[in-house]
């Protein structure tokens, strides 16, 4: 990297490589610029919150399921703009298949849930949670097949049709779930009973929803860093152009949606054993509540950013929480109001609209310079 | 140099009873400007589909470097090197120039596991240099959606660039674009076909640009071929003339 370096007048663009300036240069597009005691605070009260409100474990631990919910669902719906109405299906079919292998490893399925819950998996420690971390890598795997499959023909669909064809997906696995005999068709599944006190178990729950929180994020900050980044906003910004620019549109859309899959169907087998009982209806599939949550929670962020969909379902979360204690009645109007005000004031969401108000912080900004002489400090786009 | 990259035989398409190109035959040769024009709704813009594999089309072959393209899609006909730009400018609206540019390095060998690289500094340089080339650099951080139409085709232009093509079919790529701007671009096309050896195949409707331009120009007119020669032979051709003065 030297600083001397001239700019190749044009004609020899095409062997620049050989210019000394470049070599072995690495550009992350989209880097992520948080500072770094952002992510110190959030750990500190991701570690301490259990400790210091112990009474609410499980709401905190929820928040990180709501983010959870909130970041998969923008990587096809917001970066790659295909709003999925049906990425529940994969909260839920993780949920089952954890299910049906933390119980067939121990006992058979069908006569367990033929019982109706007469009859409970009581285990010791280590069984159980090598039933839980088998459960949930399963989750994660068949939740991954399941897109690939599904995707190859949902994603000939576009706009408004795809919306319908993953609600269609999502509502259809309900069905089905409610009718199938041998997972206990709409009576559920009584999971594996925690061997241990109520109190550990939410803090076993909650350190796991928030390690694939954040997890997830992690995996997110480096993958929208990547060219699958730009390409994937490439595809919501002009399908066509993008495949006239010879990008493998198919490939990349079905990658997103698998990427969803795997940590949506982790969260599930996580949230199934966490609330101990899994059924279609309220459940695994709660399409109107969780299946909507998350797309309200992008879009009051920010979607197709990095940060919104976090602020977003935090911000979703608290106001929840709070209405459900304080205006309780009144909840579901303080959601409703706060999704019109979003709709109708903000309809870029919280991040999108600072990236309006402030273009220049996010390196949206005229260069005074003419070319690209002799400015080898210069780095990367923000 | 003189060798064929695109030979198109007897190609027909219809769109109901619509007959838009009826058996067209032509060839674009390596290394070369060749033009097309014709009146509007002549069929310049569907036999550019036709080429690009945005439509099936209903008889004849389409050759590119000698081999058949005409069962392909889009995609893959992209990554044999032959690319288009829109006559309505399509670029990425929400994202920068940097990063339109970017997204637009060839993707000809590109394998599952490239999906998520990242860019090297000499990718980037040249996006920066070629923005500098149609003279966007100091824009090259705005968001491409704000841009004017004529940065937005010059973009669009710059992006073909980066993709490296053997040949770029353009549609109308003056269209929109202020006469001062025009020339700027007369010079770019012409430049990225004698030092980039970009081979360039370009609809227009303006006389001038074309004529200044191609070496070789087909003539269209009701989707039939109607004449082809180098432009002073297309300018003084009478029935060139009658197509465009609606004798026809």
């Amino acid at each position: 990297m030297t600083s001397d370096n001239t700019l190749p007048r044009s004609g020899t663009l095409a062997d620049q490589g050989a210019g000394g300036r470049a070599a072995g240069r690495r550009i992350a597009v989209n880097a992520d610029n948080t500072p770094w005691y952002v992510y110190l605070l959030l750990a500190v009260f991701a570690v301490g919150a259990p400790f210091v409100f112990p009474a609410y474990t499980t709401q905190i631990a929820f928040l990180w399921l709501m983010i959870l919910f909130a970041l998969t669902w923008d990587i096809a719906g917001g970066q790659m703009g295909y709003n999925s109405l049906g990425n529940i299906f994969f909260f839920g079919a993780g949920m089952y298949i954890s299910a049906i292998v933390q119980i067939g490893l121990f006992t058979d399925v069908g006569a367990y849930t033929s019982a109706r819950g007469g009859e409970q998996l009581v285990q010791d420690h280590g069984d159980y949670f090598y039933g839980l971390v088998l459960g949930t890598a399963a989750a994660a795997v068949g939740c991954v097949v399941l897109a690939l499959l599904l995707g190859r023909i949902v994603f000939g669909l576009r706009g408004p049709y795809f919306a319908i064809g993953t609600l269609g997906i999502a509502l259809s696995a309900r069905e089905l779930a409610g009718t199938w005999a041998w997972i206990g068709g709409g009576s559920g599944i009584a999971m594996p009973v925690y061997p241990g006190q109520p109190h550990e178990k939410s803090v076993v729950f909650y350190i796991a929803l928030f390690t694939l929180a954040a997890l997830t994020f992690a995996f997110l900050r480096w993958l929208y860093a990547t060219r699958f980044g730009l390409a994937v906003n490439a595809i919501r910004d002009d399908e066509e152009k993008a495949e006239a620019m010879g990008i493998h549109t198919l490939r990349h859309k079905q990658v997103a949606w698998a990427v969803a899959a795997f940590f949506l169907g982790m969260s599930g087998a996580i949230f199934g054993n966490m609330t101990g009982f899994v059924e279609p209806l309220e459940v695994a599939f709660p399409t109107v509540t969780f299946g909507i949550f998350m797309v309200v929670m992008a879009l009051l962020g920010g979607k197709g950013t990095l940060w919104g969909p976090v602020i977003g379902a935090t911000l979703f979360h608290v106001v929840k929480e709070v209405t459900w204690t304080y205006l309780l009645g009144w909840q579901w109007v303080a959601l409703g109001l706060l999704i019109v005000v979003n709709v109708v004031f903000f309809q870029e969401g919280i991040m999108g609209w600072m990236q309006r108000r402030w273009p220049e912080r996010f390196g949206i900004t005229v260069d005074e310079r003419l070319s690209t002489g002799g400015d080898a400090g210069r780095e990367g786009t923000p | 140099m003189s060798q064929t990259l695109i030979a198109v035989d007897k190609v027909s398409k219809s769109f109901g009873g619509v007959i838009a190109n009826h058996e067209i035959s032509l060839s674009v040769t390596e290394g070369r400007i060749t033009g097309l024009i014709g009146p509007n709704g002549s069929g310049k813009t569907t036999l550019f589909n036709s080429i690009v594999g945005y439509h099936p089309i209903d008889g004849g072959s389409i050759k590119f470097e000698g081999k058949e393209i005409s069962e392909l899609r889009v995609p893959q006909i992209a990554r044999l090197g032959l690319l288009r730009t829109f006559q309505q400018t399509r670029i990425y609206s929400k994202m920068d120039c940097v990063r339109n540019m970017l997204i637009s390095v060839p993707h000809r060998n590109a394998s599952f596991g490239d999906l998520f690289k990242g860019y090297s500094g000499e990718q980037k340089d040249k996006a920066e240099n070629l923005l500098e080339f149609v003279g966007l650099y100091q824009k090259r951080h705005l968001i491409s959606g704000d841009l004017s139409f004529g940065q937005q085709k010059l973009l669009e232009f710059a992006m073909a660039l980066m993709n490296e093509p053997k040949v770029l079919l353009l549609d109308e790529p003056t269209a929109g674009i202020n006469p001062t701007l025009i020339n700027g671009l007369i010079d770019r096309l012409k430049r990225a076909n004698e030092e980039f050896g970009i081979t360039l195949f370009v609809i227009e409707h303006n006389m001038r640009v074309i004529m200044n331009l191609a070496e070789h120009i087909y003539c269209l007119a009701h989707g039939e071929m109607l004449a082809d020669g180098n432009p002073d032979e297309i300018q003084n051709d009478q029935r060139v003339v009658d197509a465009y003065l609606g004798a026809h």
